[in-house]
């Protein structure tokens, strides 16, 4: 009885081919310098960096009101590539991209939720990241070399600042929606607080105005498993062999934070891969053990381990609360100007259901119009980018709705 | 009389005489002269919308105003359009919660019976309950709740001291099953029934004032009366400190 309701659960995403008439098909991401070579950017925590280059892709048209713009913010180890498939993965190095359409591509193409015949979207990878927007891994000109760790610490509200600056090279001054997920989220709620005459509507998926303490600790067991690499030297080994085994640990700890106890019961069960064979202390037999390595060893070969560490410092730094509110949620959310829609995952132990409340509530007390939704769902963090069904609806209605 | 009590007579008009007991309650009530020609009202419809349309006269233009149970956000989006209320739901069932963003009212997805601690004293005008009461499985703290968020409370219920639902039981033996409360005891959401005296009682121990009362009763909508316990179907009365 609980293995039929099990399979009925089960569901397999079945990716939309290029020439899908629902797919935005083949995508070029293109690269924008928009801090030159003799300027600098002004970041939050006190540094600068110079020049500055973001990586971007859109798909549909912008109308000529320019008023069809939703931007999405990526999560930690996403992408510009939000949608479609990458024209030129291969010649990037970014063989992880042939096999697969962009992140979000469930909800982004002609006809799906976020309707590109309707919308002009954008998706930019952020600063600090590994995916043609200047990181630690891009080459300084200054020295020739790469930044490693001389790069700035940077900030969700720095993504932020960058995007925004994004969007003024384009000619873009309002955003019909702003959309993201986990770290994405983030970004969205940053971009209401920060920018709140530019934003008409905000969607915050499994996130919340900071990270838990618990977060916090997961973070610092990946950041350690990095940093304790015998590769790692202070983070100049883009000459040698690079910390993969720490960077694999991270993403292994990393992912089952994205997870819920019941996705992984239902998904591998005790189920073991070896059948045979002598036991060892060693271990590795069990199947989610097998599945955990795999989303290492895989992750390291598309990921850059100094982009982890800026990044989920970036993350555990993010407070909304006392970035905007003087560590005041409520007075933070008196900023706001847009529609938010704050939605969680039953099963989020990452952005709990309760913490995404509190920051609904927050807006509520602030006087603000706040949207709260919990999704019922065994797929943990990650339910923002599978439950595709009860997304596609809150993406559509909301986006849909008038701006009060 | 009302309707009701002619509805009560039709199988006693019947065994009078057989041709008596095919007229229609319409007919019955112009021959004993209380419902006028023309007037009738569906019933159905009248118990679907009178409390909203209490509610719209009540409200005044431009108050701040929490929804509890909204549903789809019928109200709220009436109440907006009418009144330039600013309004927020609080909505529990997913299809209501989704049906009332579509609508562009917006909502809260959480259990009224987990409080509502999240908010402050004192930062809505009005709180409503419609309907909503006699499904809670804590009323009284959600009684001193909204009167805490909220300077005001507008609390509806269907009233289960009314004579068809008394009569109901009395005769059947079982748990009534009526218009107001269509349910059987198995699936019915409405695990705290009370009857209008009760909501009485219970305000007054609880030290909250009735501002207002107006009851659905013989098909018509009017101001609560004495006795309007075994005469009101619906009840709905504005509360406050």
């Amino acid at each position: 009885m609980i293995e039929q309701q099990t399979q009925k659960r089960k569901r397999r995403i079945v990716d939309d081919p290029p020439d899908s008439p629902t797919s935005v098909g083949w995508t070029e991401a293109r690269t924008l310098r928009i801090i030159g070579t003799d300027e600098t950017l002004k970041l939050e925590k006190g540094g600068e960096i110079g020049p500055v280059d973001v990586e971007y892709e859109t798909y549909g048209e912008l109308s000529p009101a320019k008023d069809n713009v939703v931007l999405i913010c990526h999560a930690l180890s996403g992408d510009a590539h939000a949608a479609g498939w990458d024209k030129h993965a291969e010649a990037a190095g970014r063989q992880f991209r042939m096999k697969h359409p962009g992140w979000w591509d469930t909800v982004i193409g002609p006809g799906k939720a976020i309707d590109t015949r309707k919308f002009f979207v954008i998706c930019s990878n952020f600063l600090g990241s590994c995916y043609g927007t200047t990181g630690p891994s891009s080459i300084n000109p200054r020295t020739g070399k790469p930044y490693a760790l001389s790069f700035p610490v940077v900030t969700v509200s720095d993504w932020v600042k960058v995007q925004a600056i994004l969007l003024d090279k384009l000619g873009i001054e309002r955003v019909h929606c702003v959309i993201g997920g986990s770290l994405g989220g983030q970004q969205a709620l940053e971009w209401a607080l920060a920018y709140p005459q530019r934003v008409d509507r905000a969607i915050v998926f499994a996130a919340a105005h900071r990270l838990s303490t618990q977060g916090v600790a997961f973070n610092a067991v990946g950041r350690q498993a990095i940093m304790t690499d015998a590769n790692f030297n202070q983070g100049n080994y883009y000459e040698s062999e690079h910390p993969k085994n720490g960077l694999a640990v991270a993403r292994m700890m990393a992912h089952i934070t994205y997870l819920s106890e019941a996705g992984m019961h239902q998904k591998f069960g005790r189920r073991l891969r070896l059948e045979n064979g002598s036991p060892s202390a060693l271990g590795g037999e069990f199947e989610v053990e097998s599945y955990l390595d795999y989303q290492g060893r895989s992750f390291v070969q598309r990921f850059d381990a100094n982009s982890y560490l800026y990044i989920t410092w970036a993350m555990n730094h993010y407070d909304a609360a006392h970035r905007w509110g003087g560590g005041d949620l409520v007075e933070a959310c008196r900023r706001i100007q847009s529609k938010v829609l704050v939605c969680s995952f039953s099963t989020d132990w990452l952005y709990t259901p309760q913490q995404c409340r509190e920051l609904a509530f927050a807006m509520c007390r602030a006087g603000k119009s706040a949207n709260y939704v919990n999704v019922p769902s065994n797929y943990g963090h990650d339910s923002f980018l599978v439950e595709t069904e009860p997304v596609s609806q809150l993406l559509r209605s909301f986006l849909a709705g008038g701006k009060r | 009389m009302s309707k009701e009590v002619i509805e009560a007579l039709k199988p006693l008009l019947a065994k009078i005489d057989p041709a008596l007991g095919k007229l229609t309650r319409n007919e019955i009530g112009k021959a004993l002269g209380y419902v006028p020609a023309g007037t009738e009202v569906s019933d159905e419809a009248l118990r679907e919308r009178w409390e909203d349309d209490v509610i719209l006269r009540i409200i005044p233009e431009g108050a701040r105003v929490l929804d509890l149970g909204c549903g789809d956000g019928q109200l709220l989006e009436k109440l907006h359009r009418e009144k330039n209320v600013s309004g927020q739901g609080v909505e529990l069932n997913q299809a209501d919660v989704f049906a009332a963003i579509a609508r562009g009212v917006p909502v809260l997805q959480i259990d009224l019976d987990e409080g509502l601690k999240e908010l402050t004293n004192d930062c809505f005008d009005y709180v409503v309950l419609e309907e909503t009461l006699q499904t809670l499985n804590r009323p009284t703290a959600m009684l001193q709740e909204m009167l805490r968020v909220g300077r005001r409370g507008i609390v509806s219920f269907p009233n289960f001291g009314y004579w068809k639902v008394r009569l109901d039981l009395l005769l059947s033996g079982r748990m009534p099953v009526t218009e107001s409360l269509p349910y059987r005891w198995y699936d019915t959401p409405n695990i705290h029934l009370l009857c209008l005296q009760d909501f009485l009682d219970w305000v007054k121990q609880q030290k909250v004032k009735i501002a207002e009362a107006h009851v659905l009763a013989d098909g018509e909508v009017r101001p609560m009366r004495d006795g309007d316990n075994l005469y009101a179907e619906q009840c709905l009365l504005v509360v406050e400190r």
